[in-house]
């Protein structure tokens, strides 16, 4: 028991069912200081969280906050206790404002019980004043971008008198800049007395703010280490249990010519706003073009273009020299496009058909696997259990199994294996690995490299400018549905690329 | 096989959901001052007992197959059709009229009628599903305000002179060149009558007693038609697909709208064609003046559910129906039971389908007692 | 100009019943339980108003006894989707079956065999009305539009309100705050139960002055329709409903055949109107995003 720490976590154990999802677990948050938590995707770092939080019980183990010994029952206890949390997939009510977001579960009853919401505001202005937020209260959270709905969910704890607050990978969606802004933001905290822990799978943000960093290996407790005087590589090793490569073997790229061409495209949605705006791009055989950018300034349209989900205003998409805009998935996937999508979940795969089924929906009416309008069950059959297992998906022999019982990872394969299967010329793979643990975002890296290495196109539209700092020939940073730049990746740097993500001047 | 695995067996919980379903019956029944066993007696050999009685069962379970068969059909492909009862008007209301106003000879006629009402029906379903894919007009909505409008034309229609049958609340009713009675014509004839009454076998007695039809036969081969084209087809592939993941389908190259259209035809010409065959097969072979609606569509609701939304599943769940409904009706006659407890006894059934978790945390906690003791 | 009079106090008599089911559904729904067995309580309501009115010979002690009713057996309902995560659907139809079961199934041990009871001496009386019928408003009709405008006030106005919406829009969130998505949900259904009990007692005891077997057909179902044409919004869906009571009172009101356009054909346009009006709102419909999506943790 030590009143200087903030939080303290002993042999926390927590089981689901059978699997045993942290064993023993030990945390010590030191009072007024940052702390990092550690680990993979996967690791049992947000359900050690969600604990503290009050939304999980455990199985075995002790909390003391403030020295004092704890057992919430709910996030209420929690919050109450002065705990804030702000999770990865912000708990927003989307139709809400800003304001009735904030208030809501901690409502203030004016006149015949009705939400003082005059009051709520002036308390909440304050707040933002403190820490020089600039939230509109007014706005919908569904028409407030992904940065700022961080910061609601910051103000949401903080309203809550909050003085030690978790964050769930908050660093995931934003831009270098606003990830600095958060630095500076969380450090304002501490200064103030207040206690923040920050659940990260990135190295980078330990070393830049945390004073001391826990780290978590498959739901064990590793060890805790200052984070002064200990370098990224040891802390990677430590994280995943092994030594990690961090570079990817690439060789020059062969295409000179454009397969794919985008000219001037242009996108309104239904409210007649611009998505995109007058954006080019191209990408040649053999080539990685990596799209770069914050969430939500254009990329879920581009992807939607280019799948004629959504309806192009002007401008043309070309493959080959043919036009594929405003026609159908059917005619991109006919010309050699596929897509592995962000959310294969709901996009990707049909979870209640089996692994065999889903592998055959794009190539239903092929001769090889259907006659008459009849499947050929045994051909497609043995056309799964050959994906499968060149592919790795597990549990092997899987083609009966519903996706549904796969893992994300195993998931994801399918979609890739779907994907790679029908030899397309280009590849648009859109977050091709969020969510997924170290073992898997290495897969997925090889197995798209290895398309290139065959001469094939990609486009990577993805969020983590690391992981597109690695794979790419070119990166292209859009921004409010434009092309702000393109690069060769060897030339990239990062702050000028973080400059451009925000629309600034190149 | 253990006892964990079968309770994850879809037909283990219907069973048992059934099981619960007559006891809590029976609760009411002696809470009500009956003797279940009584009721339940009665309720059989009200179904058993007499050859024309297992007939009235077929025969009054051919609609409600079908309709059950229009919701799964719908329900696969993600639509919540609770227009069956409306697509069935259409049926019987498109039936009616080629049934009296055409003239064909047997056979060719009755062909024509059903093909007629199963167009017509089809097309109410594409509308509904055109509605729906181009407008955003949820099909829940749309399916309720036709039922209420072909309620309201079936009443208008056969108030028309065109029609109506003059000193009768009905139309008139279709020629028997149209009807699907087994021996339809000849067994009202006075020969037939004689030969019928005078064999005793219980075949002769259901179709002298009964409207014996052969709208049964066609349900079944429809259910096994819809079988195999879910597990055979890419149709039924593709039909499956958008209900099952939408935007995962139309990434897939699926054509999602025209899938949702086709789904929706399809199960609305199905009700479309329930509603031809009871016109076709059973007395008096015409339209009626309804107050409300007949409850077809309904109870097709219930018999998916019960039949695990399996076509297959649908004969027997619907056969199942119609026993209890039929059956029902002897327990009033010889205990003085209300009927209806065979409501209770279906909504029950149907309930603890939708809880059948329940099945498994009971068993649950029995294992965990039993490891206590 | 007197048929217009009675037949808007015939179409506010007949909307009433609608205003309390669909009511009752937006709060389900908003709440995240989608509510298909509402015809199924309002007919046992209907059945509970009628039957104790009669016994009690007091239209509004059945009144009141018709809400408790179908909140009692819409516990069964919130049990099945709360507790169970159970497939809302499937459960909300066993509870049309149940609803109807159970009451006609009472309905012939109370009333000697008959499918119907026997008529209230006095219905639910009228707030206003002259003897002609050219002005008339019915009681229920007054509590119903009261009750849109407090719900209105209660889902936008108040903290029961702000969390009973979040909890249909992203019950995780809900959760997130220490508050129970369960208690909620649990008592959105039971809400909604109680408004269809009463619903049915609005036909059965304000409407017509007995309880039959044909007393509720469908207008559940209608009052669903509406809650989707209103948009979930309570103020829209009483318009819905008005248009469809309107409806109804074309068909008593031009019944006898004194008008050369047959009722039948009148009585055809309120839901021509309304699928017209859908194609023209263009899929605006938003429905709360978790209605329908049993929670679990």
């Amino acid at each position: 028991m030590n009143a200087a720490h903030a939080i303290e976590m002993h042999g926390i154990v927590k089981r689901f069912g059978n699997f045993c999802a942290l064993d023993e677990v030990e945390l010590e948050v030191k009072k007024g200081s940052i702390h990092a938590i550690l680990g993979e995707n996967g690791a049992g770092k947000t359900t050690l969280m969600n604990i503290l939080y009050g939304l999980y019980d455990y199985n075995k183990g002790q909390i003391l906050v403030h020295g004092k010994e704890v057992h919430f029952k709910s996030p209420r206890d929690a919050i109450h206790a002065g705990i804030g949390m702000v999770h990865q997939h912000f708990k927003l009510i989307e139709p809400y404002t800003v304001l009735q977001n904030i208030v809501l579960g901690y409502e203030k009853k004016g006149l015949f019980g009705f939400i003082d919401y005059r009051k709520a505001r002036k308390e909440i202005e304050a707040l933002i004043k403190a820490y020089h937020f600039k939230i509109d209260l007014d706005a919908k959270v569904r028409d407030i971008s992904v940065g700022m709905q961080q910061r609601v969910e910051i103000v949401k704890a903080l309203y809550r008198g909050a003085d030690i607050l978790i964050f769930d990978e908050p660093t995931a969606v934003l831009t270098p800049q606003e990830i600095h802004e958060l630095t500076g933001c969380m450090k304002n905290m501490t200064e103030e007395g207040k206690t923040v822990i920050i659940i990260t799978h990135k190295l980078e943000e330990i070393t830049q703010c945390a004073s001391r960093c826990t780290i978590i290996r498959r739901g064990k407790f590793i060890t805790e280490v200052a984070v002064d005087g200990c370098d990224t590589k040891k802390l990677a090793s430590l994280m995943v249990g092994r030594e990690v490569n961090f570079s990817v073997k690439k060789q020059k790229k062969a295409g000179t010519e454009p397969m794919f061409e985008i000219r001037n495209l242009t996108v309104e949605d239904r409210q007649g706003i611009c998505r995109l705006s007058d954006l080019s791009l191209e990408v040649h055989h053999g080539e990685i073009v990596g799209i770069a950018g914050v969430d939500g300034n254009g990329q879920q349209e581009l992807f939607e273009a280019i799948s004629s989900l959504i309806m192009v205003k002007s401008g043309t998409i070309t493959i080959h020299s043919k036009e594929i805009q405003n026609t159908d998935p059917k005619t991109m996937l006919e010309n050699g496009i596929t897509v592995i999508p962000e959310d294969r979940q709901k996009d990707g795969l049909v979870l209640d058909f089996t692994v065999a089924e889903n592998l055959i929906s794009q190539n239903l009416s092929a001769p090889q696997f259907s006659r008459h309008g009849f499947l050929k069950k045994p051909e497609i059959m043995a056309s799964s259990a050959a994906l499968i297992e060149k592919y790795d998906i597990r549990p092997s022999g899987c083609s009966a199994l519903k996706c549904r019982a796969l893992s994300g990872g195993n998931q994801q394969k399918v979609i890739i294996a779907r994907a790679i299967a029908r030899n397309p010329d280009l590849i648009i793979a859109v977050q091709p690995t969020r969510g997924m643990d170290v073992g898997a975002i290495e897969f997925v890296h090889k197995a798209l490299i290895e398309e290139r290495e065959k001469g094939k196109g990609i486009l990577l539209i993805s969020l983590d400018l690391d992981e597109i700092l690695k794979l790419s020939d070119r990166v292209a940073i859009i921004s409010s549905g434009h092309i702000t730049g393109v690069f060769d990746a060897q030339d990239a740097d990062k702050g000028k690329i973080g400059t451009l993500m925000v629309g600034g001047k190149n | 096989m253990n006892m964990e695995k079968l309770i994850k067996i879809q037909l283990t919980n219907i069973i048992l959901a059934t099981v619960v379903g007559f006891i809590l019956g029976g609760i009411v029944l002696v809470l009500t001052g009956y003797n279940p066993l009584e009721a339940y007696g009665a309720l059989f050999s009200g179904i058993f007992s007499k050859p024309k009685y297992i007939a009235q069962v077929v025969i009054k379970s051919t609609p409600i197959i079908l309709t059950g068969l229009s919701f799964l059909v719908a329900f696969k492909s993600g639509l919540f059709n609770m227009g069956a009862e409306g697509q069935y008007l259409t049926g019987s209301i498109v039936a009616a009229i080629v049934g009296s106003k055409l003239d064909f000879p047997g056979g060719i006629h009755f062909l024509a009628v059903v093909v007629s009402a199963v167009t017509a029906s089809a097309l109410l379903g594409a509308v509904i599903g055109i509605l729906k894919t181009k407008w955003g007009v949820n099909e829940v909505i749309s399916c309720i305000m036709f039922n209420w409008f072909l309620l309201y034309l079936n009443n208008y229609l056969i108030t028309t002179p065109w029609l109506k049958k003059p000193n009768a609340e009905a139309s008139y009713e279709i020629h028997e060149t149209a009807w699907s009675l087994v021996a339809g014509k000849w067994k009202t004839t006075e020969k037939g009558i004689a030969a019928l009454s005078g064999s005793g076998s219980p075949f002769a007695e259901m179709l002298l007693r009964t409207d014996l039809n052969y709208g049964i036969v066609i349900a079944v081969i429809v259910a096994v038609i819809i079988y195999i084209l879910y597990k055979k087809t890419t149709t039924g592939y593709r039909l499956q697909s958008v209900g099952a993941n939408i935007n995962a389908s139309r990434l897939s190259g699926i054509p999602v709208e025209k899938n949702i259209i086709c789904a929706m035809a399809l199960s609305a010409a199905i009700s479309g064609l329930a509603g031809a065959l009871t016109i076709t097969g059973m007395m008096p072979h015409r339209l009626s003046q309804l107050r409300v609606h007949e409850g077809y569509g309904f109870s097709g609701i219930a018999v998916a559910l019960i039949g695990a939304n399996s076509p297959i599943g649908c004969i027997f769940s619907g056969l199942f129906y119609s026993m209890l409904e039929y059956g029902s009706s002897s327990i009033q006659s010889k205990t003085g039971a209300a009927s209806e407890i065979m409501d209770l006894v279906i909504g029950t059934i149907i309930f603890f389908i939708a809880i059948s978790s329940l099945f498994r945390i009971v068993l649950k906690k029995k294992k965990g007692e039993s490891k206590h003791e | 100009m007197n048929s217009i009079g009675v037949i808007l106090g015939i179409t506010l008599m007949y909307s009433a019943p609608l205003v309390f089911a669909a009511m009752g559904g937006v709060i389900s729904e908003k709440a995240g339980v989608i509510n298909i067995g509402i015809e199924g309580m309002m007919t046992f309501g209907a059945f509970t108003g009628a039957a104790t009115g009669y016994y009690l010979d007091n239209p509004w002690i059945g009144f009141l006894c018709a809400a408790l009713a179908g909140g009692a057996i819409s516990i069964l309902h919130a049990v099945a989707c709360v507790n169970f995560h159970a497939n809302q659907t499937i459960s909300g139809v066993a509870l049309n079956l149940i609803g109807t079961g159970a009451s006609l199934y009472l309905a012939r041990i109370l009333f000697d065999g008959a499918t119907q009871t026997l008529p209230l001496k006095k219905k639910l009386p009228k707030l206003v009305s002259n003897a002609d019928g050219t002005i008339s408003l019915d009681s229920t009709a007054a509590i119903a539009f009261i009750l849109v405008v407090l719900l209105w006030l209660y889902l936008y106005r108040t903290k029961g309100g702000l969390r009973l919406m979040a909890a249909g829009e992203h019950p995780e969130a809900v959760d997130s705050l220490g508050i129970s998505v369960e208690k909620i949900r649990f008592c959105a259904v039971i809400a909604s139960g109680i408004l269809a009990g009463a619903g049915g007692a609005a036909m059965s005891l304000a409407v017509v002055s007995s309880f039959s077997q044909t007393v509720i057909s469908g207008h559940g179902y209608i009052a669903l329709a509406a809650v989707i044409f209103g948009r979930w919004n309570p103020a829209s869906v009483a318009l819905a409903c008005l248009l469809f009571g309107f409806s109804q009172s074309l068909v008593v009101f031009l019944g006898n055949g004194t008008i050369t356009i047959p009722s039948q054909v009148l009585a055809m346009l309120p839901y021509v109107v309304t699928i017209i009006v859908l194609i023209v709102m263009h899929g605006e419909t938003r429905a709360p995003k978790a209605s329908g999506v049993p929670y679990e943790k």
